[in-house]
C-alpha cells in the first residue's frame, strides 16, 4: 500500500489545482507515492517530503554535488532535476545503500577507514556519485578517478582521503 | 523559480501544440541549464513540457551513407560512450567527457547541449545590465572583468561565449542539425546553427520558435585515427574552457590529406575557418604549418584587456593539438595537455 506524502509547507495553503501532479517514485526500495507542484526538485522531495535528509543541498546549482542520488542506476544532481519528471523512476539515496543486515556499504567502510570527510556534508553525494561511477566503469586509473569524481566538491581537504576510499574499493585498490 | 504549469509531450507535434497552448512555454528535457536559468530568475516560464516521452529521439543509428545519427534526447554521457561513438569519432567522445561533470552528463540531453545559454557572469547577474539577457540594457562585460569571454565575432552589443565543448568537436565533424517544427522539416550545418551577436545577442542560434531539434548526422567522416580535443580552463577539471581546441587529421605519411580545426571558448559559436583548413591541406604535420594555420584562424582577434591571454592562448593551443593529433593514444583524462 502506499501513502500519498505532501509537504508540510503545503498544508494550510491553497494549491493552483491544476499544477499539482501525483507521482510514484521507488525510492530505495519502497514505492511511494507523492504530491508535487512542478518547480519542486527532487532534492527537495527528497529532503521536505519524505523527510530523507541524508541526500544534501549545497549549492542547489549542479555545482557541487553534494545532492547527488542514484536515479535508475545512474548519478545525477538532484538540485538539477524536477521530481515531476521523475515519475516512475527508482531513485536510491545514501540511506538506501547498505545492505539490509546492519552491514555498512563498502564504500562507507572505507570512507571511515581513510578518515575520507572532515565536515561531512559532501559525503552522502560522494559516496552515491562514486557507486554511480563504478558502475559506469569508466574509471581505470587514479587520475580517472579523479577525472570522473570532480563534480563532487570536498571544500575542507579530505579529497586526497575520499579518493584513497574508492580507490580502495574500487578494483581492490590497484590501478588497472 | 516562477510557478509554472508542466506537462509532457509524447510526439514532436504533441510539443509543439502544447507548447503555443501556454502564453510563455519552453521546452524542457535534461534541465540542466534551464533549471539553473529558472532558479536564478534570469528565465521564466508560464508551463514547461517535458519532450523526454518522444521515443524516437532516443537513439543512435547507423545511416546508409557511413554515417551516425545521434538521437536529441540521448544524454550526453550515453552518447559519449555509445561504441559507435567510442570508435568511430573518438574526437565527438573526448569534447563530451571534457564537458561539465558526470552527474549533469547523465542528465544533460543533446540537443540541451546545442541549446545552452552562456555562461558569461552578467547575463547570470540579474542585477547587471546585458543584452542578451534585456536587449537594449547594455553590455556589462566589455569594460568589465571579461577574462572568459570573446576575442573573435564580437559586437558592440555582446562579447559572451558558446559554452559547449561537444559543439566544438561537432563543428570539425561537419555536423548536420535535424529541426522539426509548425512549418517544413530541415537540416542546419552546425557551424551555421549559432549565431555571432551582431545586433542581436539575445539569439543564440537560429532555431526558430516552436522548432525543436531532432538528431544531429555525422558524416561518415570521423578522423578516428589522428584526432585530440584540448581544454584549457582554470582547474583542470568541471570547469568551462578558456580556450579549447577540437582537431582532425587524416595524414599520408606525414602529409595532411583532410583537416579539421574548431576552436572553442573564443566567440558567440564554435570558430572554424575553411581557409586555414586549405591553407594547411598537402602539408607536413608540423609546428610550423599549424602555427600559420593559427594565425589565419584567429585573424581579427581582439581582446577585451582581461581575455587578452586568449590570443596567444588560442594560438598556442591550436598548435599543440595539431601534435597532439598526430599521437591520439596520449589523450589524457579531462583534455588536458598530453604532449
Amino acid at each position: 500500500m502506499s501513502i500519498l506524502y505532501s509537504p508540510t509547507s503545503m498544508q494550510g495553503h491553497e494549491v493552483e489545482e491544476g499544477k499539482l501532479h501525483t507521482i510514484s517514485l521507488t525510492i530505495n526500495g519502497v514505492r511511494k507515492e507523492i504530491q508535487v507542484l512542478p518547480w519542486v526538485s527532487l532534492l527537495d522531495a527528497l529532503r521536505e517530503y519524505l523527510h530523507l535528509t541524508g541526500t544534501k543541498k549545497g549549492c542547489d546549482h549542479g555545482q557541487c554535488g553534494a545532492c547527488t542520488v542514484l536515479c535508475d542506476g545512474k548519478r545525477i544532481n538532484s538540485c538539477l532535476t524536477l521530481a515531476v519528471m521523475k515519475e516512475g523512476s527508482d531513485i536510491t539515496t545514501i540511506e538506501g545503500i547498505a545492505p539490509a543486515d546492519g552491514e555498512l556499504h563498502p564504500l562507507q567502510k572505507a570512507f571511515i577507514e581513510h578518515d575520507a570527510f572532515q565536515c561531512g556534508y559532501c559525503t552522502p553525494g560522494q559516496i552515491c556519485s562514486a557507486i554511480g561511477m563504478m558502475e559506469e566503469g569508466k574509471a581505470h586509473t587514479r587520475d580517472d578517478v579523479k577525472e570522473l569524481m570532480s563534480g563532487n566538491l570536498c571544500r575542507c581537504g579530505a579529497n586526497t582521503n575520499i579518493i584513497d576510499a574508492i580507490m580502495e574499493v574500487k578494483e581492490g585498490g590497484k590501478d588497472e | 523559480m516562477n510557478n509554472f504549469a508542466y506537462s509532457r509531450a509524447h510526439t514532436v507535434t504533441d510539443a509543439i501544440q502544447q507548447l503555443n497552448s501556454h502564453g510563455q512555454s519552453q521546452f524542457i528535457a535534461g534541465g540542466t541549464n534551464v533549471v539553473d536559468l529558472l532558479k536564478y530568475f534570469i528565465t521564466s516560464a508560464d508551463a514547461l513540457v517535458d519532450i523526454n516521452p518522444i521515443e524516437e529521439h532516443h537513439s543512435i543509428e547507423e545511416m546508409e551513407d557511413g554515417g551516425v545519427r545521434i538521437g536529441a534526447l540521448v544524454t550526453n554521457a550515453d552518447t559519449a560512450y555509445h561504441p559507435l561513438i567510442e570508435q568511430r569519432y573518438p574526437l565527438l567522445a573526448k569534447a563530451i567527457l571534457a564537458g561539465a561533470s558526470p552527474q549533469i552528463r547523465n542528465m544533460a540531453t543533446n540537443g540541451g547541449n546545442l541549446l545552452q545559454r552562456t555562461r558569461c557572469y552578467y547575463f547570470y547577474d540579474a542585477n547587471a545590465p546585458c543584452n542578451k539577457r534585456e536587449p537594449g540594457s547594455g553590455c556589462s562585460a566589455i569594460d568589465g572583468y571579461n577574462r572568459i569571454m570573446a576575442i573573435l565575432g564580437t559586437s558592440e552589443q555582446c562579447i559572451a561565449v558558446f559554452p559547449s565543448d561537444m559543439c566544438v568537436a561537432l563543428a570539425a565533424l561537419d555536423a548536420q542539425i535535424n529541426i522539426s517544427g509548425p512549418y517544413a522539416d530541415h537540416t542546419i550545418p552546425l557551424v551555421d546553427f549559432h549565431r555571432l551577436p551582431g545586433d542581436t545577442p539575445h539569439l543564440d542560434n537560429n532555431l526558430q520558435p516552436g522548432e525543436i531539434i531532432t538528431s544531429i548526422d555525422l558524416p561518415a567522416q570521423g578522423f578516428s585515427r589522428n584526432y585530440s580535443y584540448l581544454k584549457l580552463r582554470d582547474r583542470n577539471s568541471y570547469a568551462f574552457a578558456l580556450v579549447s581546441v577540437a582537431t582532425g587529421l587524416e595524414l599520408e605519411g606525414d602529409v595532411i590529406r583532410d583537416v579539421r580545426i574548431a576552436v572553442g571558448g573564443v566567440a558567440h559559436k564554435p570558430w572554424r575557418v575553411p581557409e586555414a583548413e586549405d591553407f594547411l591541406r598537402g602539408k607536413t604535420a608540423s609546428r610550423e604549418n599549424f602555427g600559420a594555420a593559427a594565425d589565419i584562424i584567429l585573424r581579427g582577434a581582439t581582446g577585451f584587456m582581461h581575455n587578452n591571454f586568449k590570443i596567444e592562448l588560442a594560438k598556442r593551443a591550436i598548435i599543440r593539438n595539431g601534435m597532439m593529433a598526430l599521437h591520439p593514444e596520449t589523450q589524457l583524462p579531462g583534455a588536458q595537455p598530453s604532449l
